[in-house]
């Protein structure tokens, strides 16, 4: 099952630069949150900051709370162990070139510790099949490398790999940014799938994409959460005025 | 991304809107002319006017669908594209009373004048006034102004309910203008639906400009 992520106070930089102001937002379990602003609002540094990736930039800086339930991630957990539980697929499918469909997904669970053929069997074989997946690839997936399918399955491949090692959060970054849009819908089916079994943010520039999966949606401007809310709320009557400034393409 | 082209598109439906605003506006105000002076060749204009109304509700109706489709419209745009699909009919509408007063009236012709204890010309002033005042809060996006039109309908209505009241007690107390009087009464009636279309029209411009629903007195923002 997903876990909520609740945030309070949380700020982070990058050198001298103040890129992300007091955010709060409960990210609510079992349920796909879409994030959206222009370019360089701060989604994107926000996601990152929720499985401790943004802190990988030598110059960056956090402070301020992320829980994942009752988890503090910035006090109670090495970012590793936090990654494991928080799982991320970004904008570019980047499967490992060299290594099979099967050990792209198997890579996380070697790293962790998994040795037993049988088990790892079971766990790639059941992640491809959650990735919607598996009848694509049944029959190369040992063989065929990770990057000689299409750049549709290649994503699929990617999430594949983040659910092998059973995350409750999975954060999406423009997941489907350069998809035709057959792959689009397929990545986005998927996600109303994983809904069940896993907690699921996404960044988008889509915006009709996040109307179409995500049941809450935050609109980030200049590094600030400007407005929260239902997406039926933000899409059809947004409290602010600059959510329905950018939303309706008035600016942006 | 700013999306010039498209509200540009916007502002060309509202127009058109307008310019059916004024055919059934026109169609109304002839109605009650010919009601006034008894006079058919305007009975017929207000007949005659009615495919070219039918005509721009289909047109508008076809581009409100064509921005929905390839635009995708989203909140105070999506609201408004909603408003004016349904704006739209109550503007169809209102010119269907106008042909039904346009008949009632010719129907009245060929009988013998009567002075009936009614003043249809005070309430079709004041469910045309209901008309421009809703149009007025649609071109001003002015939800206060629609308020005022919610507030008028009910002014209407009791009107409407005197005026059966009055034609009731006429066609007991003269049997022999008892067709007069109930043209006269189906008159009022379509003037009272011509209020009612004006309140459709307010409640969408609520609806539009602050995406609350208030049909049905229902005075709670969704």
């Amino acid at each position: 099952m997903g876990a909520g992520i609740e945030v309070k106070d949380l700020n982070a930089w990058y050198g001298s630069t103040h890129t992300m102001h007091d955010i709060h937002l409960t990210v609510p379990a079992n349920r796909a949150t879409a994030l959206i602003g222009p370019s360089g609002c701060g989604k994107s540094t926000f996601v990152r900051c929720l499985n401790r990736m943004h802190e990988t930039n030598p110059i960056a800086r956090v402070t301020g709370l992320v829980k994942l339930g009752d988890l503090d991630i910035y006090n109670d957990a090495a970012p590793v162990a936090i990654r494991r539980r928080i799982g991320m697929v970004f904008q570019r499918a980047n499967p490992f070139p060299t290594m099979s469909i099967y050990d792209n997904v198997a890579s996380g669970l070697r790293l962790g510790g998994f040795v037993r053929r049988k088990q790892i069997d079971e766990i790639v074989e059941r992640s491809l099949r959650r990735a919607a997946l598996w009848d694509e690839v049944k029959d190369v997936w040992k063989r065929k490398s990770g990057a000689s399918i299409s750049g549709g399955q290649q994503q699929r491949l990617c999430i594949a790999r983040a659910l092998a090692i059973d995350p409750e959060v999975l954060l999406m970054d423009e997941p489907a940014s350069a998809l035709d849009p057959i792959s689009t819908s397929k990545i986005e089916d998927l996600i109303f799938e994983l809904k069940a079994d896993y907690t699921i943010v996404i960044v988008t520039h889509n915006m009709q994409q996040a109307a179409r999966v995500a049941e809450m949606t935050g609109f980030f401007l200049n590094g600030y959460l400007v407005e929260f809310d239902a997406t039926t709320k933000i899409f059809t009557n947004p409290a602010d005025k600059r959510t329905e400034d950018y939303i309706t393409g008035r600016f942006g | 991304m700013t999306r010039t082209r498209f509200h540009q598109n916007l502002d060309d439906l509202k127009e058109k809107l307008l310019v059916m605003a004024g055919m059934a506006e026109q169609a109304i105000q002839r109605a009650m002319e010919a009601y006034r002076v008894g006079d058919l060749s305007i009975c017929d204009l207000v007949v005659r006017s009615e495919p070219a109304i039918n005509r721009m509700e289909r047109d508008i109706d076809q581009r409100a669908l064509d921005l929905l489709a390839m635009e995708q419209p989203m909140a105070i745009d999506l609201r408004f594209i909603l408003a004016v699909i349904k704006i739209n009919a109550d503007l169809e509408r209102v010119g269907d009373q106008a042909v039904n007063i346009a008949e009632r009236v010719r129907d009245m012709h060929n009988l013998p004048p009567v002075e009936l204890p009614v003043d249809i010309p005070r309430l079709a002033t004041m469910a045309a006034t209901m008309v421009r005042h809703a149009l007025q809060a649609f071109i001003d996006a002015d939800p206060a102004m629609a308020e005022k039109v919610l507030l008028m309908d009910d002014e209407v209505d009791e009107m409407n309910r005197a005026v059966y009241g009055a034609l009731a007690r006429s066609i007991e107390t003269m049997p022999q203008h008892s067709q007069s009087a109930l043209n006269v009464l189906l008159i009022a009636r379509n003037l009272e639906r011509v209020g009612d279309h004006a309140t459709n029209i307010a409640e969408d411009v609520i609806f539009w400009v602050r995406g609350a629903d208030v049909r049905h007195h229902l005075h709670t923002a969704s």
